[in-house]
């Protein structure tokens, strides 16, 4: 069969994957399906304790094993022993201490993996088991010796807006816990790293959300210069923020460079959750004043957020948490303070809704407390409150982005329900599924909402900027950029801003890699709006160019050109000429960068214009839950986002259907469990993610108000499916028992006792 | 040559006996995931799935016995005859794994393993099902009961061979429940068969004690009560006894406590559906 | 490593030789490193995700759990000998046309499922379906465009037979 198309594939098409076709098929390059002449197999020692000196490492025994050809340990790193995204604070390999179970202690080359098993179990690590610090106020309080040279805060933040006396009629109060989500993406760590001839330098194929901060932190590390060091996107197979930190880079390409051989590593799974961090989990104290009508007047709150042993980006999940204290809400008065700790837990850092999704579970958890005590409807509270354009935030930061959450609220709330259930429901659709344990007698129906605001792009001060390279040659457009695709679609987009921008239909993409400027992380909503407006930005460049060499063929003020479909026109004359024939023997590239406006750090008060912009949604979530098991069913999703525009309606249906399912999972199912420090369910029998049975219907309403400040008027679409939705569910199953439930994953106990 | 994928019953044990370290493979989903885990590392495998006999299963009316053999897939067990001669298996069998565990993972298998969380198990042990195991030179048939006497632990020597069970058939009413966090592909949190013979009531739990659990105080309590006269508010005081006769433990899928409860609320659904009430 | 083994598997009607392997190698590893065939992905070694799917004697497997040395014999059929000339499928155009396709890392496995469940049910129902698929996980897509692949593919089938 052949994919046959009517329309051109333009910004606002459902245009198809250029990848498509080759994923399907299984001819798509993951970074784990590649391979190279000669090439052995790279595997990780990993400490078994999660804290613990080390006394000794001999690695005679794994020299020993046939077919082994490298193994290296912290004294084999020739350049800086450590790496981090915003502090430097995690070693290449434990030296002296291990501080999380599954740190690396030590990498083998060999010719199988097998042969790496091996080699791993035939390194002798003795260690000194050590007390781990594994509560985060234990942190705080100082009761634990420092775990690392760094301390064991890793940032401290408060926010101090308006009247710290002020208060209200109605006080609402809550303590929200939210588990330890991991990414789980479904392709996990993989590289394959091959040694330049003359031993000077490396290049490496990797799976990541960042090749640039990848190269800088593996240049260091490996003591050479960034341009020896060149990066490639691997296929990637799925991110969610696990990819935006280094994890087997920097040993691939060591053992690489000492055996002058390529290098593959590709983690298990169990590895996969030892070797990426986790959403942090965290425990957040709100309490609420609020007038009689509703109105809230103050919110006072403490955020912890356990970032695990090494800090990751900990410090900027911690301000995304503060930062969203009031939600989507007006909030005149506030006083927060939140920490993000150092424990011996494992390190937490990026996931999709970065600290936004725990600030959300607890406004929303609180609203209907509000809600409750003021007797106002759940939705109606909400409206009531809701922040607008101009609004100053509790930073204050006055709110410049289109807000048109009145709408997302409305239009959420007038989706159809689902469909009562029937007096004979098919099993399946019941709490429990193939596990027949319900009857229809024992199924209670629950209703709850959901609303939230989350920031697009990064925030205080760092300049994420993007680039893009555009070249026409005749007719065709042949696309350049660092941007990391890693499933949400980029690909896509990108050829459709260059047809609309350029009236050209033949638009190709260049291998994915360090041989331009960076993109920045795929991460925070911000491809779209970042490498977007860099494609665009580059597009129109080169339009110019073209309406001049236009113009001057033709003798007409370029000014007066303009793409029409795929003609280039005269707007105040008769011209018309196709791109294509325009553009014959006509070549041109240019580079664009964009840089999104300036923000500020916070200042030690939180105040300051920390955030570039806001995005909206709101979810109302409908479940079937047996509460005498406490088992769940989630059978309807109801969303409004406010998206800005639709670039591609296909790829935003998938990435909100997609969010949902993953915020359903740490509504009902997802947490990685961890006891004393020690991963009790790292593997899919026992770290459960959501499957074909446990999705529900997704009824969807993209709100469309482009952003003046959005290139394409565009925002990212891709966290805001994910945040609201968990705390929706969890409030139509505290609407569906009646019971106070406070924490994410809901297990079946916390139902049912 | 380490591997042997032997075409004869007689060929198996014969190759057993010779290789008595070997590692018996049937479907390969429970061994595999620890060959893959770094667990186990096999020098010698005796592979299962060429038997004929392993692979046929049979209703034998006259006998009132289903064979079936080890190498019987769980999918087969989900649909058509069997199903319909053992609703209990047929629901037990839709809840291991995956379509794809389940066309390949198979009752002796799961008898091999023979963990607590066996899904098959509580079936096998609530219907009195015997195990049948062959060596080289003998054969022998021990009661589920028999069979199973721990975690991951069972009265299989060395040098036998699970060949297949055989299930009798109940006059009325079976049937299966199991819990666990998620509509598919979940590994048993408690699980419960429910059978009914000549009135008088079975009742065997998965996930809740070291072994499968078969509640004959329970049993006892009822069947002297008597099928007819069950209510709901006997079957509350059902899942109190069944609650009793559970020894569940604090993992990182459930907690003791919870176990106990919901095997209990499983037990009084079942009852209450096996007298339709 | 232990005796190495040689044998050979009929993967896509053809006969494959495998040399100097593990005998601990799964079916879904000799497929990848060994026979060039790195369509069926791992991503979990356990056989709760799907993603290795593949057919063995028609049946659909989890390859990861199959060691690869008992496979002798069988007749092994993976994403890559769906269509021997190169084009699509009914049901790999769908994924491509509905936006079942993000990461692409679950597809393949996630094509072999809807291929045999439509191949032995041409009409499945909701449950039907979601059950079929319910040992395929999908990180990125929530399933819906997947549902929708397999709705238009039913849908097509049914147009193109009546």
């Amino acid at each position: 069969m052949t994919i046959t198309k009517t329309q051109r594939d333009i910004l606002g098409s459902s245009a198809l994957r250029p990848d498509g076709i080759s994923k399907v098929q299984g001819d798509f390059a993951f970074s784990s399906d590649l391979h190279a002449e000669n090439m052995l197999w790279g595997a990780t020692l990993r400490s078994p304790h999660p804290y613990a000196r080390i006394v000794s490492i001999d690695v005679s025994g794994a020299w020993k094993i046939a077919g082994v050809e490298c193994v290296i340990t912290a004294e084999d790193v020739p350049g800086q022993l450590t790496y981090g995204l915003i502090s430097e604070d995690q070693p290449v390999f434990a030296r002296d201490v291990v501080r999380y179970m599954g740190e690396p202690v030590a990498a083998v080359a060999a010719d199988h993996p097998e042969t790496c098993r091996r080699a791993l179990a035939a390194i002798q690590v003795v260690y000194e088991v050590l007390t781990p610090l594994t509560n985060p106020e234990h942190a705080i309080d100082a009761s634990h010796e420092p775990i690392h040279p760094d301390g064991n805060i890793i940032r401290r933040q408060r926010i101090m807006h308006g009247d710290p006396t002020a208060t209200a009629p109605i006080v609402v109060e809550g303590t929200y816990d939210i588990g330890m989500q991991d990414q789980a993406f479904l392709g996990t760590e993989s590289a394959l790293a091959i040694p330049d001839h003359d031993g000077a330098g490396v290049e490496v194929f990797v799976a990541t959300q960042w090749l640039h901060e990848d190269r800088k932190q593996m240049a260091k590390c490996l003591g050479m210069p960034e341009e020896k060091v060149r990066l490639v996107l691997g296929g990637v197979g799925g991110a969610f923020g696990a990819r935006e930190d280094i994890s087997l880079q920097v040993h691939t390409a060591l053992l690489a460079m000492r055996t002058s051989r390529p290098v593959k590593m590709q983690y298990g799974r169990e590895e996969s959750f030892f070797g990426h961090v986790h959403r942090h989990p965290a425990q957040i104290w709100m309490r609420h004043h609020a007038n009689t009508d509703g109105r809230i007047v103050k919110i006072e709150a403490r955020f912890v957020f356990d970032g695990g042993a090494y800090s990751s980006t900990s410090s900027a999940v911690l301000i995304n948490g503060v930062t969203h204290t009031q939600g989507p809400y007006q909030c005149p008065n506030a006083v927060v303070d939140g920490y993000a700790v150092r424990t011996n837990n494992p390190p937490c850092g990026a996931m999709r809704g970065f600290g936004v999704v725990q600030a959300c579970f607890a406004h929303e958890g609180q609203m209907d407390k509000l809600a409750a005590a003021t007797g106002i409807d759940e939705v109606e509270i909400r409206l009531r409150n809701i922040i607008h354009t101009g609004d100053t935030m509790i930073t204050g930061q006055v709110l410049e982005s289109v807000a048109p959450l009145e709408r997302c609220i409305r239009e959420t709330a007038a989706m159809p329900l689902p469909a009562e259930m029937g007096s004979h429901p098919h099993e399946l659709d019941l709490p429990g599924g193939s596990g027949r344990t319900a009857d229809r007698r024992n199924i209670v129906r629950g209703i709850g909402w959901g609303v939230s605001m989350k920031n697009l792009m990064y925030s205080e001060g760092f300049d994420d900027y993007s680039t893009a390279r555009c070249t026409l040659t005749n007719g065709s457009v042949e696309l350049k950029f660092a941007t990391s695709e890693v499933g949400q679609g980029f690909v896509t987009l990108a050829p459709q801003i260059a047809r609309s921008v350029l009236g050209v239909d033949n638009v190709t993409y260049d291998t994915i890699d360090t041989q331009i400027g960076s993109a920045g992380s795929t991460s925070a909503s911000r491809q779209t709006w970042m490498s977007g407006g860099a494609v665009d930005g580059a597009c129109r460049m080169v339009r110019e160019r073209l309406f001049e060499h236009v113009g001057a063929v033709h003798n007409i003020d370029p000014l007066r050109l303009a793409i029409d479909d795929t003609d280039i026109i005269d707007t105040v004359g008769t011209l018309r000429i196709s791109v294509q024939e325009a553009s014959a023997n006509f070549s041109v590239s240019e580079t664009y960068e964009y840089h999104h406006r300036k923000t500020e750090d916070l200042d030690e008060n939180g105040q300051g214009n920390c955030h570039v912009a806001f995005a909206f949604v709101a979810h109302r979530a409908v479940v079937d839950v047996d509460v005498e098991l406490g088992l769940v069913k989630v059978v309807q999703i109801a969303t409004a986002q406010d998206v800005g525009r639709v670039l591609n309606p296909m790829s935003v249906t998938g990435q909100i259907e997609g969010g949902i399912a993953q915020g359903l999972g740490l509504a009902v199912m997802e947490e990685i469990i961890v006891t004393n420090g020690i991963v009790r369910n790292p593997s899919f029998t026992d770290y459960l993610l959501p499957t074909a049975l446990d999705a529900p219907q997704v009824v969807i309403s993209m709100i469309e108000v482009p952003d003046p400040q959005a290139p394409m008027g565009a925002k990212g679409v891709g966290e805001a499916p994910c945040i609201s939705v968990t705390p929706a569910i969890v409030a139509a199953i505290r609407n569906a028992t009646g019971k106070s439930i406070d924490r994410c994953p809901v297990r079946p106990q916390d139902i049912c006792f | 040559m380490p591997i042997f994928i032997p075409s004869s019953l007689t060929e198996a044990t014969q190759l057993l006996s010779k290789n008595p370290d070997a590692h018996l493979l049937t479907g390969g989903t429970d061994m595999m995931v620890e060959v893959n885990f770094n667990h186990r590392h096999p020098d010698t495998v005796i592979a299962l799935r060429n038997i004929p006999e392993f692979q046929r299963w049979n209703i034998d009316t006259a006998s009132g016995l289903v064979h079936i053999g080890s190498s019987v897939p769980y999918a087969t067990m989900e649909h058509g005859d069997l199903a319909k001669a053992l609703p209990a298996l047929a629901e037990a069998a839709r809840t291991v794994g995956s379509p794809q565990i389940r066309a390949a993972g198979s009752i002796g298998g799961n008898l091999g393993t023979c963990s607590p969380a066996g899904d098959s198990l509580p079936v096998l042990a609530a219907l009195d099902a015997v195990v049948h195991l062959q060596s080289e030179s003998s054969r022998r048939s021990v009661s589920f009961a028999e069979f199973m006497v721990g975690p991951k632990r069972n009265s299989r020597l060395p040098n036998e061979i699970i060949t297949g069970v055989s299930i009798p058939i109940t006059n009325g009413w079976q049937g299966y429940a199991k819990v666990g966090v998620r509509n598919a592909m979940v590994i048993s949190v408690a699980s419960v068969c429910l059978a009914i013979h000549d009135n008088k009531v079975r009742v065997a739990l998965g996930s809740l004690g070291p072994t499968i659990i078969r509640c004959t105080e329970s049993e006892n309590w009822i069947n002297s009560i008597g099928l007819a006269n069950i209510d709901h508010s006997l079957a509350k005081e059902f899942a109190d006894h069944v609650r009793a006769e559970s020894r569940p433990i604090d993992d990182h899928r459930s907690t003791a406590e919870y176990r106990r409860h919901a095997v209990g609320v499983l037990a009084a659904r079942l009852l209450l559906r096996g007298v339709q009430k | 490593m232990s005796e190495l083994e040689h044998y050979s598997l009929t993967v896509n009607g053809v006969e494959r030789q495998v040399s100097d392997a593990w005998i601990g190698e799964s079916l879904l590893y000799v497929l990848r490193e060994r026979l060039g065939l790195p369509g069926s992905k791992g991503a979990c070694e356990q056989g709760e995700c799907g993603s290795c799917t593949v057919f063995v004697d028609n049946a659909a497997v989890c390859s990861c759990l199959v060691m690869a040395a008992t496979a002798v014999g069988t007749q092994i059929a993976t994403v890559e000998g769906l269509n021997d000339d190169g084009s699509l499928t009914d049901v790999q155009e769908a994924f491509i046309t509905e936006g079942a396709v993000q990461c692409g890392f679950c597809t393949p496995g996630l094509v072999m499922a809807v291929h045999h469940l439509l191949d032995h049910n041409d009409s499945p129902n909701e449950q039907e379906i979601k059950e079929a698929l319910s040992g395929n996980i999908c990180r990125c897509t929530g399933y819906g465009r997947i549902f929708a692949a397999v709705d238009t593919v039913i849908s097509v089938r049914k147009g193109v037979s009546s």
